[in-house]
């Protein structure tokens, strides 16, 4: 291992170490512009140059591996002066606009020109100016200040998979951009904005609303999907005014998806904040005690079975103890967490949560989707894909089959079939790819909501988990059987059994009662995502419907009652992620109005209806989670699970999977509140099915 | 510099596609290449495409490579506008390119543009009738400066009279010989040959340039 001596100090480290890499272990902090630890290494910027001992001149650190027997300085009279030529340089045409850019205050130009730069400029001429790109609804540009460090260019290429930005023209009139002034199609382009290191990529719509200074930091928790990144909030007063991605190398990494960053718009608009009752056949608003009352009115008198709850793919843990504790005095075996019916929840944990983890996909070597489209399901888990694809050349190929949608993945997969007939084939062992699972040392199945959502749906996860025990996806170290979740708070609903009771309705069950008649009140914790014209015209030609939630979405129109509940950003609330990572989110504003965080609605209902729930405070009801399933208990852990026995071996029918997600930018109802997602759509899914047809 | 280089707004025709011929050729440039390493075919047929196109590389014709080539277009716009030799915008029938670098200047490259603008309308950047007149940075023929290309080629030793001599020649459609306009050989001195006179006899020529031989 070669042994090298930096700033006098003497340090070892791993061969294929960058001198930069090396110095960042001692604590010493190298200036960088192009640098970017998760991307390739073009050393352009210049600004990492250190000095080397028996060197002419001083070399750019992050592109040297460290050898044997380097002297390095860092701090010399050399080094100092080389940093402070190349930031004049960059500042040449760099413009002096911070006070109305909005990188001020976190822009690592700024940061480093006081760090490492001159204190005034000798330059003379005339900068460059350069006009605006194009890039979509979602990424601001202002090129004249580009440094040209190509980290955009880069993060396009390499972790989003789209090859749609690139540098044209040359020497002084280089440029970055698509050329031909289109959007970028991609869902995780946001972080373009995360990767620029000054101001010429920024958030368009975030653009001059804040000041970094102003804003209050939350860490916390996504739910636009199941991956549950770990994500910063930045609010002002109650407003929230960015989402930021937050690192969790297991989960995330340093990224977010398009729909985590900015469908925050969406939590300010078609907002619930404060209790209605329908009253001659429309809603009017009313206070919280009135609300409670109509809701006691209708509940005094009606049997257990007689009532039911839907829980919607939003809900957090915390919410579901309260609302299943709540069932469960009433008397009411009718409790359902599948809103899409998905055919899964019986049987062990390992049935229904992505085993492998998410950063065990990158020891993967060979992967079969199943009904899945990761790129819209869960973006994240589809950049893990691709990052382990990449990695082909170096730790051997990564195979991909798929059985479901056909889409562009961003990774070379083999498309194997449509539905079920295909994975049967490979379960019999009559497709080639079930020699690739059987040769893989780590395989994975990955199987998606589009896969179990079906009629057929428990047979064709019996026949998923029947392929990772037969193909090796299931052997000591490893579990390869990974079911891919599309709700955030669906892991969490399952692990705490918010399913039908002994003798209790599913989702079609309850939704047949309201019909019938057989069920008279319905409780939708946040359920939107369902067919509510099934629930029936109204309270006296159907179910009697209380929505708790915080989005006047679908289910609202319908209701009878509505309890104005707190939205992700607005309480502490624990998400169970699609591997069963237990995870907190954390109040960053108060919920608006008279809205108010989930439990203590039911909570404090409870005590109006005299069975008055056993918990007062955020404590006792984690307590009470935990004593229900032991997982909520730990935190930030992913499960160990053996697979157990699951699934339904029977008939498989013809039709092909087909995603839950046909509209990556609209799946629930903050995103659906969103103008941001909204002209994301209609720039980008819509361009994309004009170019379809 | 104060000024960008935006994409020119043009009008962009709506598709292109290589002819029978041209496909063939393509073909058959692409087969040069060793496998996995196509792309290095980019330029050769860029350069394929604008002679197919009058002299010029609209969007589509670049699209239509990066299809070819099976790489993402944005690849072969980055090929195309770093070099100045593909042109974006549409250009007349003489392409004329002005070496206005220091040995052309200080042979009289400013004469020269003034005599084209005089006898064609057209001035660096502009188009008149048949010409379209560009400044270009050294065209590597010093010792013969002054000199212009007109598309393929080279005409040297130029002032403004042969200059306008040249512009009205290439109006009347003819096509001049090329090189050297004063006559002399190549690059030899402009005063004839200064050594190894007797060492053989020169041979007979028509006052053919290194471009010819070449």
């Amino acid at each position: 291992m070669p042994k090298l001596t930096i700033d006098g100090i003497e340090i070892e480290v791993e061969p294929g170490t960058s001198v930069l890499q090396a110095c960042e272990r001692l604590g010493i902090e190298i200036p960088r512009f192009c640098f970017h630890d998760r991307l390739s290494v073009p050393a352009n910027c210049r600004m990492c140059l250190v000095e080397l001992e028996r060197s002419p001149k001083p070399i750019a650190s992050c592109a040297n591996p460290a050898t044997d027997g380097m002297v390095i300085h860092t701090d010399s009279e050399l080094t100092k002066k080389a940093r402070k030529g190349v930031m004049e340089f960059l500042l040449i045409n760099h413009p002096l606009d911070c006070p109305i850019c909005d990188q001020g205050g976190e822009c690592d130009l700024q940061d480093q020109a006081v760090a490492y730069g001159l204190d005034h400029s000798r330059y003379q001429e005339n900068k460059r100016a350069v006009k605006e790109k194009y890039l979509g609804p979602l990424i601001k540009t202002f090129m004249t200040r580009c440094i040209h460090c190509t980290r955009c260019i880069r993060f396009a290429n390499e972790i989003a998979g789209v090859e749609e930005l690139g540098a044209t023209g040359r020497g002084e009139h280089m440029e970055i951009g698509t050329y031909i002034e289109s959007a970028i199609t991609s869902e995780l382009s946001g972080n373009l904005i995360d990767v620029c290191p000054v101001g010429a990529l920024t958030s368009k719509p975030y653009a001059f609303a804040a000041r970094p200074w102003e804003l209050k930091r939350t860490d916390s928790i996504d739910v636009m999907d199941a991956v549950g990144s770990s994500i910063r909030i930045d609010s002002r007063g109650g407003e929230v005014m960015r989402v930021l991605p937050r690192l969790h190398e297991d989960v995330n990494e340093e990224w977010i998806s398009d729909k985590t960053r900015f469908a925050c718009d969406g939590l300010k608009r078609q907002r619930l904040d404060r209790p209605y009752v329908r009253k001659d056949g429309r809603l009017q608003p009313a206070t919280w005690p009135e609300a409670f009352a109509a809701v006691a009115d209708r509940l005094s008198g009606l049997k257990g079975e007689e009532i039911a709850a839907i829980a919607g793919d939003l809900a957090d843990a915390e919410g579901l103890m309260a609302l299943k504790d709540l069932m469960a005095s009433l008397g009411s075996p009718n409790l359902d967490c599948r809103q899409d019916g998905a055919k899964i929840g019986e049987g062990p944990r390992s049935g229904y949560i992505f085993n492998t983890g998410i950063a065990g996909i990158e020891s993967a070597d060979a992967i079969l989707l199943v009904g899945t489209n990761p790129r819209w399901e869960a973006p994240m888990v589809n950049a893990r894909i691709r990052k382990r694809w990449l990695l082909g050349g170096q730790i051997g190929a990564l195979k991909v089959g798929v059985v479901g949608p056909d889409v562009d993945l961003t990774y070379r997969k083999e498309h194997l079939g449509a539905g079920p007939r295909t994975l049967e084939s490979i379960a019999q062992g009559k497709n080639a790819f079930a020699d690739v699972l059987k040769a893989a040392e780590h395989p994975m199945v990955i199987v998606g909501m589009g896969a179990l959502t079906r009629s057929d749906g428990a047979a064709v996860l019996a026949m998923a988990r029947s392929i990772s025990e037969t193909y090796g996806a299931v052997k000591e170290g490893w579990n390869g059987f990974n079911v891919l979740h599309t709700a955030a708070g669906r892991v969490g609903a399952l692990d705490l059994g918010f399913m039908p009771g002994e003798g209790g309705r599913d989702l079609p069950g309850i939704l047949d009662g309201a019909q019938s008649g057989a069920v008279k009140l319905v409780w939708l914790y946040g359920a939107d995502e369902f067919d509510v014209s099934q629930l029936g015209p109204d309270a006296d030609n159907g179910a009697f419907v209380v929505y708790q939630g915080h989005h006047g979405d679908r289910a609202a129109h319908r209701a009878d009652v509505i309890l104005p509940g707190a939205a992700y950003t607005e309480k502490n609330a624990t998400y169970v992620n699609t591997e069963g990572r237990v995870q907190r989110a954390r109040m960053a504003v108060f919920p608006p109005g008279d809205a108010r965080e989930d439990w203590r609605i039911i909570r404090a209902f409870s005590e109006t209806i005299g069975r008055k729930l056993p918990y007062d405070s955020l404590t006792q009801v984690r307590n009470r989670l935990a004593e229900v399933n032991p997982v909520f208990g730990t935190l930030d852990r992913l499960p160990e699970e053996g697979l157990g026995d699951f699934g339904e071996a029977g008939k498989v029918g013809s039709a092909g999977f087909v995603s839950p997600v046909d509209n990556f930018y609209m799946t629930d109802p903050i995103s659906r509140a969103s103008i941001t997602m909204a002209k994301c759509m209609d720039e980008i899914v819509g361009r994309a099915s004009a170019a379809a047809e | 510099m104060t000024t960008a280089t935006s994409q020119a707004e043009v009008e962009q025709p709506a598709s292109f596609a290589f002819t029978a011929d041209n496909l063939k050729r393509a073909k058959e440039i692409i087969a040069r290449y060793p496998e996995a390493r196509q792309q290095s075919a980019v330029m050769p047929l860029l350069d394929l495409a604008q002679r197919q196109n009058g002299n010029w590389l609209p969007r589509a014709a670049m699209d239509h490579v990066a299809e070819l080539l099976e790489m993402p277009r944005i690849r072969v716009y980055e090929v195309a506008s770093f070099y100045t030799m593909y042109n974006k915008t549409p250009v007349a029938k003489h392409f004329v390119q002005v070496c206005r670098t220091t040995p052309c200047w200080l042979c009289g490259s400013d004469e020269i543009t003034r005599a084209i603008k005089d006898a064609t309308g057209a001035g660096v950047g502009e188009t008149s009738g048949d010409f379209t007149v560009v400044e270009v940075e050294c065209l590597g023929a010093c010792v013969n400066a002054p000199m212009v290309q007109v598309n393929d080629d080279y005409y040297e030793d130029l002032d403004y009279d042969r200059t306008v001599a040249l512009m009205d020649a290439l109006k009347n459609g003819e096509r001049p010989a090329i090189g050297s306009q004063t006559g002399r050989r190549g690059s030899e001195a402009a005063s004839g040959p200064t050594t190894m006179l007797k060492a053989r006899p020169r041979p007979e020529t028509d006052g053919g340039t290194k471009k010819d031989k070449g």
